[in-house]
């Protein structure tokens, strides 16, 4: 933010070779397998390959799952955020820790932990199915579920660092002038770190839509069901992978489109406020 | 406002930045041709350096037994350490033909080992055992499945392998021959991960090798059922053209032939080839 508009006042040309040169290798390492996947496409036989109902299918499935995942994240994860940012409480720290495991822990184990726990022999599932029948795993619910315990740390993370930055100032001004925690939470917390809920909002949106481990050990894989892109990219690649391409092509393009028109709209903007 | 976070945020990943680009450096001025991508001559130069090493890339459902007999194998030629790679047969053989180095393929379909054949990456292969299904259910069997036919009720939930692995193309063969319609919860991506979907019970029953059932000891049972028989997977095991081992290859190859391989594979479930 700071830096944007340094780099705009000094133009590129003054910035230190020391840092740009490892910045240009940065750029090129994660955009040269970019590259590799467009030279491979195999377009001629794009656009037949792209109208295929199993791919429109896994790729309305994944923006609706990644979409809903990031409600539920937001839904549970600004308020946790909150809690680990403003209240001080015995092993906070333990807590803070303990939230961010699915970002270490591999999503195929962070799958089978899910199992465990609302998987229909689980320890929660059990319950849930024989007091109301409700089976998560190979659902679509249960893809939202996988995609919302991979991606929500990463909502945590962002929205946590934007509460601990933020003038605490102005809240203790609200709550002088009488507002309930509530009211101020609602009033001028929220509108305050609105930048970081947004950039945690699509970390935690992205991260979602790129999900395969935890959602094909929780949710299996079934066409049109729990089969996200990833997954349909992955079982292409056993026998087609020129199919895998064109799967993989549309999910970055997708992306880039989406994140990009975020970003220009939300991100800067929010942050220049 | 993320300043306190961003210091840390930022620092990660420049670091790493550093040592990427020093480590790239570094190469670039040892040897020039680093950045050619031709995975023949690299495998080549690294030969002499890797001859002690044995590199056998096998199906999934060889995970045990192959073990076994690369343990065996290390004991007949010391100084050689035999490292594995086990998965799909169908993810395997695409990794072969982008260029893994390795030494032995061994494979749960005859399609799968088509795929490294016809890029010639392999001579003519032996197929080494056959392996059949059963249906795996969880050991108190709670939808009461006794046949394949079982499989179709809707209320019975069912895993199967994808279509487009080795154990999925078996399945869907069976179910063709039976003239039965299962419609599974999940189609899996490899035979383990189709076992472990009963192991912990989420489903009622899933067609995994018989193989499979043996090795999960006791954590579900197996049911035979008669259309398995015309559903029988062929493994063929060869030798790759390009085996950084050299003849080490060969070696293992033949182990897995001889009369000490075959007590090994048929102990553990498979049925002899010939």
């Amino acid at each position: 933010m700071a830096a944007d508009d340094v780099s705009r006042r000094s133009g590129l040309t003054r910035a230190p070779w020391v840092l740009l040169a490892p910045a240009l290798l940065g750029m090129a390492f994660l955009v040269l397998p970019l590259a590799g996947l467009l030279v491979r496409a195999p377009w001629t036989t794009l656009p037949e390959r792209l109208t295929a109902p199993h791919v429109l299918d896994a790729l309305r499935l994944s923006l609706f799952t990644a979409t809903v995942a990031t409600a539920v994240s937001l839904l549970l994860g600004v308020p946790l955020a909150w809690l680990l940012a403003r209240v001080s409480f015995p092993g906070r720290s333990l807590v803070r820790a303990l939230v961010t495991i699915p970002l270490v822990l591999p999503p195929v184990v962070g799958g089978v932990a899910l199992l465990l726990v609302l998987g229909r022999r689980g320890l929660v599932g059990q319950w849930l199915e024989s007091a109301f029948g409700i089976s998560l795993p190979f659902t679509t619910a249960g893809v939202v579920v996988a995609e919302a315990f991979v991606a929500m740390p990463f909502l945590v993370i962002s929205v946590e660092g934007a509460l601990r930055a933020a003038d605490l100032r102005f809240e203790e001004a609200a709550a002088t002038l009488g507002a309930s925690r509530w009211t101020v939470f609602r009033r001028v917390t929220v509108p305050l770190v609105a930048p970081g809920i947004v950039a945690g909002a699509v970390l935690c949106w992205a991260r979602a839509l790129g999900e395969f481990g935890a959602t094909i050990t929780f949710a299996g894989n079934f066409p049109g069901r729990t089969q996200t892109m990833p997954l349909a990219v992955y079982l292409a690649l056993e026998t087609d992978p020129d199919s895998a391409i064109v799967l993989s092509l549309v999910l970055l393009v997708v992306s880039v489109v989406i994140l990009a028109s975020l970003r220009d709209r939300w991100v800067s903007a929010g942050s220049a406020a | 406002m993320f300043r306190s976070v961003s210091r840390w945020v930022v620092a990660a990943p420049a670091a790493l930045a550093l040592l990427l680009g020093s480590a790239a450096c570094g190469s670039s001025g040892s040897d020039s041709s680093a950045t050619s991508s031709s995975a023949p001559s690299a495998a080549a130069s690294s030969a002499p350096a890797t001859a002690n090493t044995l590199t056998v890339f096998a199906a999934a459902s060889l995970t045990e037994t192959f073990t076994e007999l690369g343990k065996a194998f290390e004991a007949s030629h010391p100084g050689v350490t035999v490292t594995f790679n086990f998965g799909s047969s169908a993810t395997l053989a695409q990794q072969i033909t982008q260029g893994a180095p390795a030494d032995v393929f061994a494979a749960a379909s005859p399609a799968t080992m088509k795929t490294v054949t016809d890029a010639s990456l392999a001579g003519s292969p032996t197929t080494f055992v056959r392996n059949k299904l059963q249906i795996a259910v969880p050991p108190d069997n709670p939808a009461k499945v006794a046949s394949l036919k079982d499989l179709t009720d809707s209320k019975v939930k069912v895993a199967l392998c994808a279509e487009q692995v080795p154990c999925g193309a078996a399945a869907k063969k069976a179910l063709d021959v039976a003239g039965l319609k299962v419609t599974p919860v999940t189609f899996e991506q490899d035979v383990k991960a189709t076992l472990t979907k009963v192991e912990l019970g989420e489903v009622d029953a899933a067609l995994v090798y018989k193989t499979d059932v043996l090795s999960s000891g006791g954590k579900v049972n197996g049911i035979d059922f008669p259309e398995a028989d015309q559903a029988i997977n062929d493994y063929p095991i060869a030798a790759l053209t390009k085996a950084p081992g050299g003849p080490l290859a060969q070696q293992f190859v033949d182990l897995v032939l001889s009369q000490q391989g075959k007590d090994v594979l048929t102990k553990a479930g498979f049925e002899s080839a010939a």
